[in-house]
């Protein structure tokens, strides 16, 4: 009963027909690997100015992570940094929650699909996973963002 | 209930050990499939390191009262507990450590520090196996950064096997140190330490046998081993946290310089120089584990009461029924050797596509524990192609229910994932 809290439909769903998986152009790229478990992700981010055009990525790992990287995509990809930004900060919130926040109406509008992880934050050792793409993301933008800071200089 | 040749009485035996009667989950009964990593603890090492606090905690070694004496005599005697159930030809070839990681490394730190002719440089050669723990393969990596010798190593068969056939070319003259583990933590392979210690001897290289895997599983003779140093850990063997050993032979002990400096390390201290205790208290600077110590030699004295001998033989006939049933699992690959033929409990296999991570998840919510990950032994996760594996380990109180109980678990990952 409890694994199902964790392994929503959505977020099988996800893992079986991931979105936007493969390696596409990109401004930047990262490689983030989690050490405990071994799972791995290669995330490159494209930046139309502030408007993120790709978030393409290639990894191994469990299915939450997976997942998670799919929900990435489909939640950032066309959006303005600026609000990319609000939502990675609204998802590490819950998946820092410990399983503590019950996700609210104006929450799920945020985050779509990635409310679905709300369980996994009852599971330390799995927040990680959950948050392996996110990270890779944060990384790569500020790469990207660096670059292209130094470009107009 | 299966029954098969020579188990130990285990309903007897797991009555030892209080956190088997766990029960998670609503109503799952604990299935502890976990051993590898570290052992449970039974009631007579958790009541020795009760009474070591209730009545006689002190420092050791220098206090003339009462407490401080005791205290001495049980750490001092819980080092005799260690030398006899290894066979050591001396007490004083013990050195208590916090882990076996830490016992690893104080060999290393020792050979990059000594003089000629252990002396690790340049012109020398360090020699590991791919199938290493972590923790004695980055010692070597370290030392070999700084020093600049060369770090070389065994690799692997297909079926999860030392490749030995290039072995006078792995081991040479150049080679200081071999060091290599008795039984492998993700795979469980037992391996043959004989032919590689005969070839070390031949080239004068020191050898050093990572035990920590079978230390609590089979019987550990050093002077059969030949080997030079012998590290293990207290946590895999019945014992607490935070205790580890290392055996050296006395010579090398003598000669070899003393790694971290400290309190009873020493033998005088002036503000220019210092002289060292002799060993093995030259290694065992500042306030050891004194409870943890006395929890070892405890768990020693309950080991020693079933038999090495019994226990290994237990192991072997649950390894045997293990291999046999998880193959029976569809999609199920065992990584190492797929026969319960020089080969210790720990069991790595992945299941089809299903990650190990997930694997782990779903039968951790039926109550059975397994370890997930590439167990600190990365190497062999990449040898294989492989990003993790799901280990199951077992130990003396394991019972071929509990094997059945992962045959099915692992079903139920099937449909769940399928």
């Amino acid at each position: 009963m409890k694994l199902d809290s964790m392994y929503q439909d959505v977020i099988l769903d996800h893992y079986k027909h991931p979105h936007g998986r493969g390696l596409r152009d990109g401004d930047a790229e990262v490689h983030h690997v989690n050490p405990t478990c071994g799972d791995e992700i290669t995330l490159r981010v494209k930046y139309d100015g502030s408007r993120i055009e790709d978030v393409s990525y290639e990894g191994q790992g469990c299915s939450i992570s997976q997942a998670s990287a799919s929900v990435l995509n489909e939640l950032l990809v066309g959006k303005e940094l600026a609000e990319a930004q609000r939502i990675q900060a609204t998802f590490l919130e819950l998946m820092q929650s410990k399983g503590r926040i019950e996700p609210d109406d104006a929450m799920e509008e945020v985050l779509e699909d990635a409310v679905a992880f709300a369980g996994v934050s009852k599971y330390p050792a799995r927040v990680k996973c959950a948050l392996l793409s996110w990270m890779a993301w944060k990384d790569a933008t500020a790469q990207a963002m660096g670059d292209a800071e130094r470009k107009t200089v | 209930m299966t029954q098969l040749p020579g188990l130990l009485d285990t309903e007897a035996l797991r009555k030892d050990f209080p956190i088997l009667d766990r029960v998670l989950h609503d109503g799952k009964k604990l299935v502890y499939l976990d051993n590898a990593a570290t052992s449970q603890t039974p009631r007579q090492v958790i009541d020795a390191v009760s009474e070591y606090y209730e009545r006689h905690n002190a420092n050791v070694h220098r206090g003339v009262h009462v407490l401080a004496e005791e205290a001495t005599a049980l750490y001092e005697g819980a080092r005799d507990k260690v030398a006899a159930f290894i066979n050591a030809p001396s007490r004083d070839e013990v050195i208590f450590t916090k882990n076996a990681s830490e016992s690893l490394n104080l060999v290393a730190n020792m050979l990059g520090w000594a003089d000629e002719p252990y002396r690790v440089d340049r012109e020398t050669e360090i020699v590991i196996t791919e199938m290493e723990h972590h923790s004695n393969i980055v010692p070597w990596q370290l030392l070999s950064q700084r020093t600049g010798a060369k770090l070389k190593w065994f690799g692997l068969t297909d079926d999860g096997r030392l490749d030995l056939s290039n072995i006078d070319e792995i081991i040479t003259e150049k080679t200081k140190i071999v060091s290599f583990t008795l039984v492998s933590n993700i795979m469980g392979t037992v391996n043959p330490v004989e032919a590689i210690v005969r070839r070390a001897q031949d080239v004068g290289a020191l050898v050093l046998i990572d035990a920590s895997q079978a230390a609590p599983h089979m019987p550990l003779d050093v002077q059969a081993l030949q080997a030079d140093f012998v590290a293990f850990t207290g946590h895999k063997m019945c014992g607490p946290t935070g205790i580890g050993v290392l055996w050296g032979r006395q010579e090398l002990l003598e000669d070899l310089p003393p790694f971290l400096g400290g309190g009873e390390m020493i033998e005088t201290v002036s503000m220019s120089s210092s002289t060292y205790a002799p060993a093995p208290h030259k290694f065992e600077a500042g306030t050891p584990p004194i409870a943890q110590a006395v929890g070892l030699g405890a768990a020693v004295d309950y080991l020693t009461s079933i038999g090495m001998e019994n226990i290994a033989r237990h192991e072997h006939a649950i390894t045997e029924y293990a291999v046999r049933r998880l193959q029976e699992v569809p999609g199920l690959r065992i990584i190492g050797p797929v026969t319960a033929e020089d080969r210790g409990a720990a069991i790595s296999f992945v299941l089809g596509d299903i990650h190990p991570h997930d694997v782990g998840q779903v039968l951790d919510e039926q109550g059975i524990a397994v370890r997930v990950g590439h167990h600190c032994a990365r190497p062999v996760c990449l040898r294989y192609g492989i990003p993790a594996t799901t280990r199951a380990s077992f130990y003396l109180y394991s019972t071929p229910a509990e094997v059945d109980a992962l045959v099915e678990g692992l079903e139920h990952v099937r449909n769940f994932f399928g």
